[in-house]
């Protein structure tokens, strides 16, 4: 009891309570965090981890079972399966961060835009989403993929187009009852321009939320990107991806089922390690 | 009516779709330092009268008629104080950003400003040594920051959107206390928005009743209380006075 009359004494102070510490009483968020960190050092580290080339081939040592040499074992061109799954990280995880950094701020932004001013700005962005909600993603990410040519290109430009749509969708929604709320009314009669009011005040509101979404939609990203690389019109080989190791495996499926199985399993580890980080920063967020 | 007023309502009409006579007809006029009591029940439109004077009104609800002069700038204190504050944005942060943007100040010299400014209300040093956050402060504390905030954008009107509704009775005492001797340094104009004729005759010198968004009966504060004509201002009158009679009214 006196700690905590002490405590209120003292008065709640959110900054000296330690953003680390409230870090660490959250095990959704940190294990999130430690599930990536881990992934994240190894495809840093995995040259200095692995003896191997990722593309070395070696027909003597093909298909062969996991082993204290090759750990996750060898595929169909004797290429160690443990070195390319971390190599395929680096390049998935890369285009991954890549191809959602400019959606992510044209979504904010627009969207922020759409739910300050209203009216025409509003109708016209609302329109664009809306109509490019209707379609399949898949149809869509598929058909631009094919005309915009296979490979990291495609990719980068097919999200381009319609990676800022759930961004804006979300931060329009929260920005239209921020204004509603009776501060923004009051930092425009205290003569606070709109972009300003926009940029500093409104987007710290609106960031925790659209980076919640930012979390969950690099796991949606990240299926896309293997999905195309599976469907052969991703990354293109000799360059490690776990979509081309997939679908490379399948023809082994009943001999050396570890082939398909291990990228499959990276993705689903990714997609886990990603939607805990989003989860948890959800709840640091809400409790705050 | 004042002799040269800095702020004059004109035949005021405001209209939504669903309803043109939100507030219909409403005029009157202020002077240099004088406070005007918009008193009524919620919903006869006083609210939205101030916001016409900033030109700040909501969505779906135009202005139809009458004009608005006014020969100064004018800030407004909200009723809600902690819903009048950017609530991810540490309290001096916010004055000293409002005190640079007006007053054309350096990072540096407007936080000193600030920090000033917020001395004069009264707050205590711990909440401007430290980054303090609006919900780490009481209602009393956030409502003398928005007061702050008004000020700094140094007004000729001072709109008080029922300030002290969301506040206990000692610490509504407390902020007007503090408005009122503002406003004698100072020097301001106010145009006082309440549903409560006791803080309202404290504070203003004039009334305007208004019910169903129209001005039934405007004068003089104490002849308006003592005399009141209208029937609605008598009904108004009579559901307030019984509260301090039982407290001890033989003093008053």
């Amino acid at each position: 009891m006196k700690t905590i009359s002490a405590h209120n004494l003292t008065g709640p102070s959110r900054k000296s309570q330690g953003t680390l510490r409230r870090i660490l009483k959250n095990p959704t968020l940190l294990g999130g965090i430690i599930m990536l960190a881990i992934l994240v050092l190894l495809a840093i580290l995995i040259p200095v981890i692995s003896p191997y080339d990722p593309s070395a081939q070696d027909l003597r040592a093909f298909l062969q079972p996991p082993s204290a040499e090759h750990w996750l074992g060898t595929d169909q061109l004797g290429r160690d399966l443990f070195t390319r799954l971390i190599y395929a990280a680096r390049t998935d995880l890369t285009i991954m961060v890549l191809a959602e950094i400019i959606p992510f701020c044209t979504g904010v932004f627009l969207g922020m835009l759409a739910g300050y001013y209203g009216k025409w700005i509003d109708n016209i962005i609302s329109l664009v989403t809306d109509t490019f909600v209707a379609f399949p993603f898949y149809l869509i990410v598929i058909i631009v993929a094919f005309a915009s040519g296979a490979g990291q290109r495609g990719i980068f430009i097919t999200f381009m187009l319609v990676g800022w749509i759930v961004f804006a969708r979300v931060t329009r929604g929260v920005t239209v009852s921020l204004r509603q709320q009776e501060w923004v009314a009051s930092a425009q009669t205290l003569g606070l321009s709109g972009i300003r009011i926009m940029f500093r005040h409104i987007l710290p509101n609106v960031l925790p939320q659209a980076v919640v979404v930012l979390m969950t939609d690099m796991v949606g990203l990240l299926v896309a990107i293997v999905t195309l690389g599976y469907l052969g019109i991703g990354i293109a080989p000799p360059t490690p991806d776990w979509g081309t190791m997939i679908s490379d495996g399948q023809s082994f499926i009943t001999t050396a089922w570890w082939l398909s199985a291990m990228p499959g399993l990276a993705v689903v580890y990714t997609g886990i390690a990603l939607s805990l980080v989003g989860d948890g920063l959800a709840d640091l967020w809400r409790r705050r | 009516m004042s002799m040269n007023p800095i702020l004059e309502v004109e035949a005021l009409t405001l209209s939504s779709r669903a309803n043109p006579k939100l507030v219909h007809n409403v005029s009157f006029s202020i002077g240099k330092g004088e406070t005007l009591g918009l008193v009524g029940e919620s919903g006869s439109g006083k609210s939205l009268t101030l916001r016409a004077i900033l030109g700040l009104l909501p969505q779906g609800i135009e202005q139809t008629g009458g004009q608005i002069k006014s020969s100064v700038s004018s800030a407004m204190v909200f009723q809600d104080p902690r819903g009048s504050l950017d609530p991810l944005c540490p309290v001096v942060k916010q004055l000293a950003e409002v005190i640079s943007y007006r007053q054309g100040l350096s990072r540096r010299a407007s936080r000193q400003a600030a920090l000033e400014l917020l001395e004069v209300l009264g707050l205590p040093l711990s909440l401007r040594q430290k980054d303090r956050y609006p919900s780490q402060l009481s209602g009393g504390q956030c409502q003398r920051v928005v007061i702050a905030l008004a000020l700094a954008c140094k007004p000729g009107i001072l709109l008080c959107d029922e300030p002290t509704t969301a506040l206990d009775v000692t610490v509504q005492e407390q902020i007007i206390e503090t408005i009122s001797a503002l406003q004698q340094e100072l020097g301001f104009a106010m145009v006082f928005v309440t549903h409560n004729l006791a803080v309202a005759s404290a504070m203003c010198s004039r009334l305007c009743v208004m019910r169903q968004g129209q001005i039934v009966e405007q004068g003089d504060t104490l002849s308006l209380l003592q005399a009141p004509q209208d029937a609605y201002t008598q009904m108004l009158i009579n559901s307030v006075l019984p509260v301090p009679v039982l407290e001890g009214g033989e003093q008053r």
